[in-house]
């Protein structure tokens, strides 16, 4: 299959997750047979999964199923050991972490990780690095284009905030915020790299109810504002059947299921990995 | 926010205040004859090593590696720039000029060097980072020891272990750079502090030094959002590189001779006390620190033997106090106390 092929096929419906949305658009990402093995234990086995331009996307499973892995192998934090990532069409062979932020998949972690020491609005302008640019010397002399800049940065970041009224914390030093207020930070900073594909690892960790609730509506809010695709881990079932429009189920690192919210409840295969197998006598 | 560029403004301002006041009131004092001729000797020294602490304080405090090699930079610029105004001695009549322009030379020299390195060194992290730099430091003293440089009628001649060069030898091997005029001056120490606070200072508050400071908190998450770490973290040791090398330059052209053993291990070392206690990311701190501390050992001569003693009884206490949990806490307690005396009166 040549490049060109590729980019512009229409997804499989076995490997998207609904794939009747998706048709005919190319999918933001295409993960295929993806597969890692840390000195010969395959994490991840025979991977497939499509994901539409604006698609909310649920990888589910217990615990030490390959999760984080597999955010971790799309980000390029890991070399995967087969398969390939498409991008918005663009193969990310070779790519690093850098260039795959670059062509439009950003992050948060399971384990929050904000630049500390640095004030909430300097971490939302990192995001922006990419984005609104001018060289060294330019900061140093402080040429008009810095004073330009830095004025555009400070309004796109206070705006980037308000998503989730952050805006009166702009000041705080991140890493004396609440660990809720963590979490919705380190989503405005993956924004703010104006990303195709958001990648939520456990964005509802930590959070009570009433918190996860708005969540929920934000993450919804960020999708229809953005127009951009949400990929998301996630152990709270309530939000995950709540927002999310097609769910994978990973166990042992192979996907066991897919399909909408309602397939994936009814699932046998995937009440065995949650609660174990049926004993004889109960069937 | 306009709350917070504003303190950031008034931080780096009260930083230039003080360098300018001190500068004034040295001035005003030498005038006045009310100054120590050992001091006297020391002013430039002090405008030197604030400088190579400031500079150090970007890679350490503000990129967060541990560079070892810091007077390993200050010799390279210290050795260009003494041939640049040796051989120049005739071209360029006006003193002060020429040694802007060694100065120029000994930064292009330490900049290149600090590329040379870092390039390599900076695929390493931490304890291997520190120990790299360390051994570069030593080696370009050790190949320093073995360089020679002649004039001869505006001809520049190098030799490496060889000394029989034609003309007049500038740089003499393990006797190191001979016959220097001493041009350095108090006020030029001055202008480079401003020079290298403006750079530095403007370097932080900048997108690029945004850039540093991230990879220095979660190297993993600037990389997620697109960070270059190469690219900064050479950005950070090179920067920091030149403003060594012109301290250096300042530094050689202080004395009519010196020695590539004068930019020891030690130096590397003393540079960094300077920056730990003046605190780390803490420019205002590297320059009271280098001041403080540069002086101090003048200061303490009257104890004679004891007085190394004392400066390092005073180093650990300092380091003690800066440091611990429980002095923080009380740091704390007086500084809430007197902000809320401050309101208080404010109210009334």
């Amino acid at each position: 299959m040549t490049e060109r092929e590729r980019t512009t096929m229409v997804p499989f419906p076995s490997d998207a997750i609904i794939p009747e949305r998706d048709l005919g658009t190319r999918p933001v990402l295409d993960a295929r047979h993806l597969g890692v093995e840390f000195g010969g234990l395959k994490a991840v086995d025979d991977f497939n999964m499509i994901i539409g331009r604006t698609e909310i996307a649920g990888l589910i499973g217990p615990n030490g199923a390959g999760k984080t892995t597999i955010f971790n192998l799309i980000t390029k934090v890991y070399q995967p050991t087969t398969g390939t990532i498409l991008i918005d069409g663009k193969d990310t062979a070779g790519m690093n972490t850098i260039q795959v932020n670059k062509a439009g998949i950003a992050r948060t972690f399971q384990n929050i990780r904000l630049f500390n020491k640095m004030s909430v609005e300097d971490n939302v302008k990192i995001g922006l690095h990419n984005r609104m640019r001018y060289g060294m010397g330019t900061g140093i002399l402080r040429l008009p284009n810095y004073w330009k800049k830095e004025k555009l940065m400070h309004e796109k970041a206070l705006e980037l905030l308000s998503i989730f009224d952050m805006q009166d914390l702009a000041d705080t030093t991140a890493g004396s915020l609440p660990y809720g207020a963590q979490r919705r930070l380190e989503i405005v900073r993956a924004l703010a790299t104006s990303p195709k594909l958001l990648l939520l690892d456990e964005p509802a960790a930590g959070m009570n109810p009433s918190e996860t609730a708005e969540l929920m509506e934000n993450i919804l809010k960020i999708r229809d504002t953005f127009q951009i695709a949400i990929m998301l881990i996630e152990h709270d079932m309530k939000l995950v059947m709540g927002i999310c429009e097609g769910i994978a189920v990973l166990n042992y690192g192979s996907i066991i299921a897919k399909g909408t919210p309602e397939q994936i409840q009814s699932n046998p295969a995937v009440i065995e990995a949650y609660l174990g197998k049926k004993k004889e006598a109960e069937v | 926010m306009k709350k917070k560029r504003n303190s950031t403004f008034v931080n780096n301002l009260i930083t230039y205040l003080i360098v300018i006041v001190a500068f004034v009131a040295v001035t005003l004092l030498q005038n006045a004859g009310m100054i120590s001729r050992s001091l006297k000797g020391q002013l430039v020294p002090i405008c030197v090593y604030i400088v190579m602490a400031v500079s150090l304080n970007l890679v350490v405090g503000i990129s967060g590696e541990l560079s070892l090699g810091h007077a390993g930079f200050m010799s390279v610029g210290a050795f260009a720039g003494a041939i640049f105004c040796m051989a120049t001695k005739d071209g360029i009549a006006d003193p002060t000029v020429r040694l802007i322009l060694g100065m120029l030379a000994g930064g292009v020299f330490a900049g290149i060097m600090g590329v040379i390195v870092g390039v390599p060194v900076l695929r390493l992290q931490g304890d291997y980072l520190a120990i790299v730099t360390l051994a570069f430091g030593e080696i370009i003293r050790n190949v320093l020891n073995c360089v020679y440089v002649s004039t001869d009628a505006g001809q520049l001649y190098f030799g490496f272990n060889n000394p029989s060069l034609p003309g007049k030898l500038i740089v003499n091997g393990p006797q190191g750079a001979q016959g220097l005029s001493r041009i350095s001056t108090f006020t030029m120490g001055f202008c480079l502090i401003i020079f290298t606070l403006i750079v530095v200072l403007n370097l932080i508050n900048s997108r690029s030094g945004r850039a540093m400071m991230a990879l220095r908190d979660n190297r993993i998450a600037a990389e997620s959002v697109g960070i270059s770490v190469t690219k900064y973290k050479l950005m950070a040791f090179v920067t920091s590189a030149v403003l060594a090398g012109m301290a250096g330059t300042l530094f050689g052209m202080n004395f009519s001779t010196f020695t590539a053993s004068k930019f020891k291990f030690d130096t590397s070392i003393l540079v960094l006390v300077f920056v730990v206690l003046g605190g780390i990311g803490n420019i205002r701190g590297s320059v009271i620190a280098a001041a403080l501390l540069t002086i101090l050992p003048e200061l303490l001569r009257s104890f004679n033997d004891y007085r190394m003693l004392v400066y390092a009884v005073v180093l650990i206490v300092v380091m003690l106090a800066t440091n611990s949990e429980r002095s923080k806490q009380w740091l704390a307690v007086i500084k809430s106390r007197l902000s809320r005396e401050e309101k208080g009166e404010a109210e009334r």
